[in-house]
């Protein structure tokens, strides 16, 4: 297992700072692009980087990252193509940590074994699979054990104390809290977590926890982290800076430095 | 000990969901199960299928439609069921157990509009509120269905994303479900999808080929050679299939969307030509691409235009228990008008995939041949669409 999280965690406790994520899809638009979206992603402050692996049937997806999922196979972006882009961005920044979100199905047809060893090999900390849940993680777990990934498990607001337990005992890395129900997208804003739910998963010593769905405003993350969160994931809002600049790159990077900086400004304790 | 049933048929089936979706699907798993011990929910079951649905329906032993005097085809009539098609049976039962479990909304998912038209009148009799998602192309080719489905108080939702057919109207229910589940029920159309739907919708199904074996051995004396049904997600077939899994001497056959050929990519046989994957919840044989990507299907019948199939089915098919052929385009058009012509019966283009495959088999009887085939739905939804396709030569896309 890497030590990326937990090294990140310490440091940005020293700070007094929570962290702040964001999550683009690579190969929106193109995997050209994408890199520099991704580069730029880090040198405005991200702490760590989400990022996902275009999917024609992302069901866990509200509008804004659908279309980028759709815009990255329109450009004929492949899972092989997409870890190019993380072999270069791996090489770029050592330390920042990587975590994966994808599909379950992506990584069935590589095969379980031959996927978490490629995100080892290129230096992935973590692997999310929007859907596979706890109840059916544990060839993925297995997989992802051997390979020293983190497995990535999604706290829901709707979590019984037992379900908390097991996303606690079978994360690592961090714990995906989800803000509210629903798919991705800024359509529907974050709820504040309940305390109840981050004082249960900090009772199963549950990895830290980052707070995702509906984050788009500085306010959002200000408001995770007073919430007990360890720190913010955003990304629709991200994504939509792509979508509302595909003609101008230079603009798409620009703007999307000030986003991150902004967002990143406001995980202060 | 809080009882559940077996997500898995052999390697095939499971629940890959996100997270958020688990607890609805537990939840509708125990009251499935309750339900199923409830004399007061089986009786209410019974009398809508019975009184308000019109079961048992009819075999009917075609007159005109065999081409080989040898072989006899009987005909499972859900045709003549309420609604026009099996799905009727599996809705009533999600409907009623939708209101045990307290939720006032029904969404669903739609492609021949065959159960979304169920699924709406299910609703209407029972005071749900009823959302249906629709692909755009299948909202064309099936325009009556939605107005059908309108009529009787369903709001329908014409889905563009992807390829605009059955399978991203699943993907948009889902992402409907994922904010709404705690007062609304996804009604899933078929023997597909995550645990436990590929459960609920057999044994919601199952008193097809309950009635049919009961009717044929009255009849005949004897059980049948083949049982043939089309396959799409599975639901008619399976309802069809399982009472005569254990009969061994039974063959049956699910006949799957050839569309345009097997050697063309145009087609929707997910267990012929499909490979193993996860798709809407469920490992299980779907049409994909080498790193994963979903692939669109196509056939002329919306209702079998889909890149999935029920786990039991792939399960079924890896043990040899039943066999998956196809029937193309062209040769469902011809079963089509063949039984308009020798039996005045007008047949869902779904079911006349089976029609075509029974009409194989009937024509390589060489002793006396017994065929039951699933006649799933009537053709009225799909008047408009062979007018236009027969006119344009039989040509159809
Ligand atoms: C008449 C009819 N038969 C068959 C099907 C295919 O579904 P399944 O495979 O679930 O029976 C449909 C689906 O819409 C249908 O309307």
């Amino acid at each position: 297992m890497s030590k990326r999280y937990a090294q990140l965690f310490a440091k940005l406790n020293d700070k007094n700072q929570g962290a702040f994520v964001p999550f683009v899809t690579i190969g929106d638009p193109n995997p050209e692009l994408s890199f520099e979206i991704i580069k730029t992603l880090i040198d405005a402050g991200a702490d760590a980087l989400e990022l996902g692996i275009p999917y024609s049937d992302p069901v866990a997806d509200g509008p804004t990252i659908q279309k980028a999922n759709i815009r990255a196979i329109d450009a004929q972006v492949t899972p092989p193509q997409c870890f190019e882009v993380l072999k270069k961005v791996r090489e770029y920044n050592a330390d920042i940590p990587i975590g994966l979100l994808l599909y379950s199905n992506i990584v069935f047809a590589k095969g379980l074994n031959t996927f978490y060893q490629t995100c080892a090999d290129i230096g992935i900390d973590s692997v999310l699979v929007a859907d596979v849940p706890t109840r059916e993680s544990k060839t993925f777990c297995l997989a992802a054990e051997k390979h020293g990934i983190a497995p990535i498990f999604i706290a829901p607001p709707n979590g019984k104390p037992e379900k908390l337990k097991q996303v606690a005992e079978l994360g690592q890395g961090y714990t995906y809290l989800l803000s509210r129900a629903g798919v991705t997208g800024t359509e529907t804003e974050a709820s504040m977590p309940v305390e109840s739910i981050i004082n249960a998963l900090k009772s199963y010593n549950a990895p830290p926890s980052l707070l995702g769905f509906g984050i788009s405003k500085p306010e959002h993350v200000k408001a995770a982290i007073t919430s007990g969160a360890d720190g913010a994931i955003s990304g629709s809002a991200v994504v939509k800076i792509i979508e509302e600049n595909l003609d101008n790159p230079s603009e798409l990077l620009a703007q999307l430095n000030q986003f991150i900086s902004s967002m990143k400004a406001a995980t202060q304790r | 000990m809080t009882q559940h049933l077996d997500a898995y048929f052999g390697e095939f089936g499971g629940m890959f969901v996100p997270e958020l979706l688990v607890p609805a699907l537990e939840q509708l798993e125990q009251e499935f199960i309750k339900s199923q011990n409830d004399p007061e929910f089986q009786q209410e079951f019974q009398q809508l299928l019975n009184e308000y649905a019109g079961r048992p329906t009819p075999l009917t032993l075609t007159r005109n439609f065999s081409p080989n005097p040898l072989a006899k085809i009987y005909l499972k009539r859900e045709d003549l069921l309420h609604g026009g098609a099996h799905k009727t049976n599996q809705v009533l039962g999600q409907a009623l157990l939708t209101k045990r479990m307290g939720k006032k909304r029904v969404i669903a998912e739609t492609g021949a509009g065959q159960h979304g038209v169920a699924t709406a009148l299910a609703c209407a009799l029972l005071g749900l509120e009823c959302k249906i998602y629709m692909g755009a192309k299948d909202c064309e080719r099936q325009q009556p269905n939605v107005f059908r489905m309108k009529l009787m108080g369903a709001e329908v939702i014409p889905v563009d994303a992807g390829s605009g057919t059955l399978k991203d109207a699943v993907n948009e229910a889902l992402r409907d479900w994922a904010a709404s589940y705690e007062d609304s029920h996804y009604l899933l159309g078929t023997a597909a999808g995550p645990h436990p739907f590929p459960t609920v919708v057999r044994e919601f199904q199952k008193m097809i080929g309950e009635e049919a074996k009961e009717q044929i051995v009255k009849a005949e004396g004897r059980l049948p050679d083949y049982v043939v049904a089309c396959v799409g997600g599975g639901s008619n077939a399976i309802g069809m299939f399982n009472d005569f899994i254990k009969e061994e001497s039974v063959k049956l056959i699910g006949v799957e969307p050839g569309g345009h050929g097997l050697s063309s990519l145009k087609h929707g046989a997910t267990i012929c030509k499909g490979t193993k994957g996860i798709l809407h919840g469920a490992i299980t044989y779907i049409m994909q691409d080498e790193h994963g990507q979903i692939e669109e299907s196509y056939s002329v019948s919306a209702g079998l235009d889909y890149p999935g199939v029920g786990p039991q089915h792939a399960y079924l098919h890896d043990i040899g228990r039943a066999e998956y052929v196809a029937a193309n385009d062209d040769e469902a058009l011809e079963a089509f008008q063949r039984l308009c012509r020798c039996e005045g019966i007008i047949p869902a283009l779904e079911s006349s995939h089976a029609l075509a495959h029974a009409l194989k088999l009937a024509e390589a009887a060489t002793e006396e041949t017994i065929i039951v085939v699933n006649l799933s739905g009537r053709g009225d939804k799909d008047l408009t669409h062979v007018h236009r396709v027969l006119e344009a030569g039989g040509h159809y896309e």
